[in-house]
């Protein structure tokens, strides 16, 4: 019997394999890729609720989440973009001219 | 039974390739390994019984998503990144910091398994209407204004993707 337990540890071993990309890397594509996985584990965990409560609301907003994911993988990739076409770089610590 | 050996057979191909997501060298792996959680977690929403949206995660995410990131790195430079050192100096304490986290997370989800266990809810009788149908009855109804918000969102993250990517002309410099 698999129960809501079950999916909640999936979707927190998820989201800290996603932290943990997010930390440890120097690569911005991959710190993106990152970001996609920790939204996949909300989404596992608002479904695992939608499921258990036999409610529909849970499916309605991991939609919005996957929007959200939609709009922040086209920005933030328009972003690497600009970013490259300037410092030729994919290495985020040779990214820091705005820092202090 | 079949239940469980889905789930399990599901989980472990979305936490392995994860794994390989983020320790892989080269990106276009790493692309390919997000291919494969997502279609798990994918496969995870069907055993939830939410079939609109595995076809969701499949369409948006990996047809659109994970296209989107593909082109990105075909686009600039692969090679050299590739010989780059891969981690963070402070790859040590973001380790720890992130096995606390996990810990935490554990520790709360086990202490408060038993408040998991609500009485178990009966389905309305209106649910012999599809799950497709049940989602897109609370979207345009009770959740009409987030998803006209939601439309608003991607138009402003199209048009910023655009002005963020494209050349410059002379006479804006």
């Amino acid at each position: 019997m698999v129960t809501t337990f079950h999916y909640l540890m999936l979707g927190a071993a998820l989201f800290t394999i996603g932290v943990i990309g997010v930390l440890t890397r120097r690569n911005i594509m991959i710190i993106l890729m990152s970001i996609e996985l920790m939204m996949n584990a909300v989404n596992i965990n608002l479904i695992a609720f939608s499921n258990r409560l036999q409610q529909v609301t849970g499916q309605v907003f991991a939609i919005f989440v996957i929007t959200v994911a939609a709009a922040e993988a086209a920005v933030g990739l328009g972003i690497v973009i600009a970013m490259f076409k300037n410092k030729e770089t994919m290495n985020i610590n040779e990214i820091d001219l705005m820092k202090w | 039974m079949l239940e469980l050996v889905l789930f399990y057979i599901f989980a472990a191909i979305a936490v392995i390739s994860a794994i390989l997501v983020i320790t892989g060298h080269n990106v276009v792996h790493s692309a390919a390994f997000l291919g494969a959680t997502l279609f798990a977690v994918a496969g995870i929403f069907l055993t939830l019984h939410a079939e609109f949206l595995a076809g969701v995660q499949v369409i948006v995410y990996v047809g659109g998503i994970l296209v989107l990131f593909v082109f990105v790195i075909m686009l600039i430079a692969v090679e050299r990144s590739v010989h780059e050192r891969q981690y963070n100096r402070q790859w040590t304490i973001a380790l720890i910091t992130s096995a606390i986290l996990i810990v935490e997370i554990v520790y709360a989800l086990y202490r408060g398994k038993d408040s998991l266990n609500l009485p178990q809810v009966v389905p309305p009788a209106a649910s012999a209407a599809g799950n497709s149908e049940q989602v897109g009855t609370a979207l345009y109804t009770a959740y009409l204004l987030p998803f006209e918000i939601a439309s608003i969102l991607l138009l402003v993250a199209i048009v910023g993707a655009v002005v963020l990517a494209k050349k410059r002309t002379p006479a804006e410099e």
